[in-house]
């Protein structure tokens, strides 16, 4: 698995999100209140919404468009409402933030 | 191999069939759906809650798009199948795709019945079915106009009642002499028209239409007799059909509806039917009980599981509009070896009346008061001799062998197996096993869990005191609606406790008023942040993490993910040099769309957000700031010309209006704020729909307040009227203050008005000169930290990294 550096934790704002583009489209990359770090695609299961807009409440984030609940962990829609979005490996060395690439290839097959 | 199951219909019955078919085989089909109607699998019954406002649409929809992708199945919206070819085994929809099957159901619904007499083609002639027709009359409520229900039937009288909580003159014509006469004997038909008259519908009995009159569109109805009735629009509720053409064209046995055995086979083994478009033992079904019966037989006929039967059954009908109650069940026609008790309150309007035959219930009709409704149900289910209890038989179960009248008594003496809720056949034993095994606490968790009182939402009442009953004195039900789901206290308790203990971050409240979550949600966040900002606006720091994105941003997100931008224009008013400014930037950006909005502003769409802080600084430097049109804040105030230009105007309204805007823009209340000051009493300003307005007359201004024209449409309310300029921005500004500082996030003024009182506003903000300048003070002092314009300091650099990505990944070994 190869990690590709994207910057430092300290770039995300506490309780938010920030967009790493790739040939893909857009990855959505969060920072809890806890200063966890979890990656998943911009793109809510529900009609598309970029989910980096939204409001981030412990390991979730609330779509701006719709008001769907997305799990930060599991990619997963929570309550009432079903779907998934995909999830991307992350990892934090010191302050430094990596996402895995054979993740982004593997949409692409 | 996976094997083709196609699907022609998206309704009710059909989702449900699902439903149970994805529990027992979920791979064992590869499923397609053609919906003529373009959308998802939504509640049809609810459609009237929906019509009077009580619900949206969304809150309807059973299975939303995630639902259909996450069990792989392609669902074609607004795809009608025109054709079955029962030798290819493939069906045709009128968009041109084919699809082959190897079992078919369908599942075409019913088409409403449409009278043939003259007119019935007229625009403005409509029937109430899906959502389209409930848009339809929404627009057509607008006018507020006169309305004519044809029908007085369950669907008519929903349809009438919806229409005339939206401000609509209604009418409701029926053929037959007493109202439902279908499940209401005469003297509940009676009632019934008494309290549909009462909430100021009329109502027409024995009234035969002749013809549906107009030029081009609408007029009114003629009767047989002559009279006509006004109308701009008609609404069809006369009765449904079966939607069997398709398959009749594909040569399948039809006689009312789609011709089934008691495991829904059609006539050809590899088709199946269900739904209203089915007939069963000479059966055709309109309520959902029965159809939710179809769903299960047909689930387990395709995977070949338990050897399910449909068996007939009395369905009870309930009427779905708020404050009528009423319940009918099985038989209750006179006959010679037939028996009535009947029970009569005139003054508390309740009459009961239950059918007996041998000594058991073939028949009750409720009215008034139908708590009783599902233990007659179940007494008439198991054909219970009721000898024993004769006498105190109508009284209801209360009053049975002992029991006090307690309605928790009644609802613990059901059996277990007696049926709550109708729609979705859950039965008392199911719900408190339920409660018990998972840890169930409240009304949405029984819904969500064991879709009792989910569907029509009549059985709420019990499915409450069955939650009572279960968890005893940990059962709250909400007599304060909490603000969400990470505390039990509801707004006003909150910002009550904010000032009170002086609360002054978000974390502090969320601490000291002991929060569920740790940080909150997305629903008490901006709420709290906002409460903070309103009530400690020089010592609290904004949180942009709790604010919504479009707040964070300042621009408003588009359903794809761009943006739109609107400048601000004092009063709507704008010049050659701002107008030219605006057409560079839309060149220079390449803005797909530029549009006039309803605030008299304009409106830039598609704007990238990486864009945003570059379209400002060219703006600015125009002299342009934010127009806030993204903000639970001030919006826009809009003017007509007034007493500079018109010849009817009586003061400079354009003037008032600028003055108003540049005093309170920037400022942040509950929910958007939109204004308008109209120089004369023509209003062309269209102030009296707003939230708060002014109209000029020759004596002053007067002001008004707690309008709307959008969910709802609502004329304001007059607060009073005042003699000078300096006056009127002292009071609105005032009114405005007093809203901030009392309503609860989201809440509009006219909704915070109903609440409080309007007599209770007016003596704060008219009567008393103290407490009006009291806040108009406070107002004053909370501008000085909110009159910051946040497009110039976004130019500035502010928020940098809310506009552009972290970094970019991946696109070198792409070009490869």
């Amino acid at each position: 698995m190869t990690w590709i550096a994207i910057g430092s934790v300290t770039d995300i704002p506490p309780r938010g999100a920030r967009c790493v583009a790739t040939p893909q489209g857009k990855i959505a990359v969060f920072r809890t209140a806890d200063d966890q770090v979890y990656a998943i695609d911009d793109h809510c299961p529900h009609k598309g919404g970029p989910l980096s807009q939204g409001i981030v409440h412990g390991a979730a984030v609330t779509c701006p468009l719709h008001n769907w609940v997305i799990s930060l962990e599991t990619g997963k829609a929570l309550g009432a409402d079903e779907g998934s979005v995909r999830t991307i490996p992350v990892k934090v060395e010191g302050e430094r933030l990596f996402i895995a690439l054979e993740a982004l290839a593997s949409k692409a097959a | 191999m996976t094997e083709k199951l196609v699907i022609i219909g998206n309704g009710m019955a059909p989702g449900r069939m699902l439903e149970h078919l994805l529990e027992a085989a979920p791979d064992r089909y590869a499923v397609t759906i053609f919906n003529a109607e373009p959308r998802v699998n939504y509640d049809r019954i609810m459609l009237s809650p929906v019509l009077s406002g009580e619900k949206e649409f969304e809150e309807i929809v059973i299975h939303g798009d995630g639902w259909y992708i996450k069990h792989g199945i392609t669902l074609y919206k607004g795809h009608r199948i025109v054709a079955i070819d029962r030798d290819a085994k493939t069906v045709t929809s009128d968009h041109g795709v084919t699809e082959s099957y190897d079992r078919l159901v369908i599942a075409t619904g019913s088409v409403p019945f449409i009278i043939p007499v003259p007119g019935k083609d007229l625009p403005g002639v409509l029937s109430y079915r899906d959502l389209d027709d409930v848009n339809a009359m929404l627009l057509a409520a607008q006018s507020r106009a006169k309305a004519v229900v044809i029908g007085g039937g369950l669907l008519g009288l929903e349809a009438a009642a919806g229409l005339k909580e939206r401000g609509m003159d209604v009418t409701v014509l029926h053929v037959m002499p007493t109202l439902m006469e279908r499940q209401l004997d005469p003297a509940a038909g009676y009632l019934l028209q008494k309290a549909v008259e009462a909430r100021g519908i009329k109502v027409m009995t024995k009234a035969n239409t002749k013809a549906i009159v107009g030029n081009g569109k609408v007029e009114g109805v003629e009767l047989m007799d002559g009279t006509i009735i006004p109308a701009t629009l008609v609404v069809m509720a006369v009765g449904i059909r079966p939607n069997s053409t398709l398959a009749k064209d594909a040569g399948l046995e039809v006689n009312r509806g789609i011709v089934v055995d008691d495991r829904m086979q059609t006539s050809d083994p590899a088709i199946m039917a269900l739904g209203e478009c089915a007939e069963v033992g000479g059966h055709v079904y309109g309520l959902v009980a029965p159809l939710y019966e179809m769903a299960r037989v047909a689930a387990a006929r395709l995977t070949d599981g338990e050897d399910k039967r449909f068996v007939h059954s009395d369905t009870p009908t309930k009427l779905k509009v708020t404050g009528i109650d009423l319940y009918s069940l099985g038989d209750f026609a006179d006959g010679d070896d037939r028996e009535e008790i009947i029970l009569r309150d005139a003054s508390a309007g309740i009459y009961k009346r239950v059918v007996l035959q041998d000594n058991r219930i073939i028949g009750t009709v409720l009215f008034g008061e139908t708590a009783d409704g599902a233990w007659f149900n179940d007494l008439k289910k198991k054909a219970t001799d009721i000898s024993e209890m004769r006498d105190t038989l109508i009284f209801g179960q209360a009053f049975q062998g002992g029991v006090s009248s307690d309605p928790l008594a009644a609802v613990a003496a059901l059996a277990d197996d007696a049926e709550i809720c109708g729609c979705n056949g859950v039965c008392k034993g199911k719900i408190t096993g339920a409660i018990t095994a998972k840890g169930l606490t409240g009304l949405d968790d029984v819904r969500a869990h064991t879709k009792a009182s989910a569907s029509c939402g009549s059985c709420t009442g019990l499915v409450e005191q069955l939650l009572k009953l279960t968890l005893g004195e940990a059962y709250n039900p909400a007599a304060v609606q909490p603000m969400c789901g990470c505390t039990s206290l509801g707004h006003d308790d909150v910002r009550r406790l904010i000032k009170a203990k002086g609360l002054k971050t978000i974390p502090a409240i969320m601490q000291e008023l002991e929060w569920k979550t740790s940080c909150g949600c997305a629903k008490c966040r901006p709420a709290l942040n906002y409460y903070l900002v309103c009530d400690w606006p020089d010592q609290y720091a904004d949180d942009y993490q709790s604010r919504f994105i479009n707040e964070r941003v300042h621009a408003n997100i588009q359903k794809d993910g761009t943006y739109s931008v609107v400048p601000r224009m004092w009063g709507g008013v704008t010049s050659a040099g701002e107008l030219r400014a605006i057409a560079d930037v839309v060149d220079k950006f390449d803005i797909p769309m530029v549009k006039v909005t309803g605030g008299q502003r304009i409106d830039m769409l598609g704007i990238r957000k990486e864009d945003l802080p570059a379209v400002w600084a060219d703006l600015g430097k125009a002299g342009f700031v934010s127009g806030h049109a993204y903000a639970k804040g001030l919006r826009t105030v809009k003017t007509c010309v007034g007493s500079d230009w018109c010849r009817f105007g009586t003061q400079d309204s354009t003037g008032l209006g600028i003055r108003i805007e540049k005093f309170m823009w920037g400022s942040w209340t509950p929910a958007k704020v939109k204004m308008a000051v109209s120089g004369c009493p023509r209003n062309c300003a269209e102030a009296t729909c707003k939230d708060v307005g002014v109209v000029c007359v020759d004596s002053g201004y007067e002001i008004h307040f707690a309008g709307a024209a959008g969910l709802d449409i609502k004329g304001t309310e007059v607060l009073g009227l005042v003699k000078t300029e300096d006056e009127a921005l002292e009071v609105i500004v005032a009114l405005v203050q007093m809203y901030r500082e009392q309503a609860r996030y989201l809440e509009r003024i006219y909704k915070w008005a109903k609440r409080v009182g309007t007599a209770e506003i007016k003596k704060q903000i008219l009567d008393d000169a103290e407490k009006r300048r009291a806040y108009f003070e406070r107002f004053v002092f909370s501008q000085k930290f909110a009159q910051v314009d946040p497009w110039s300091e976004r130019v500035s650099g502010k928020d940098k990294h809310e506009f552009r990505p972290m970094a970019s990944v991946g696109f070198a070994e792409a070009a490869e």
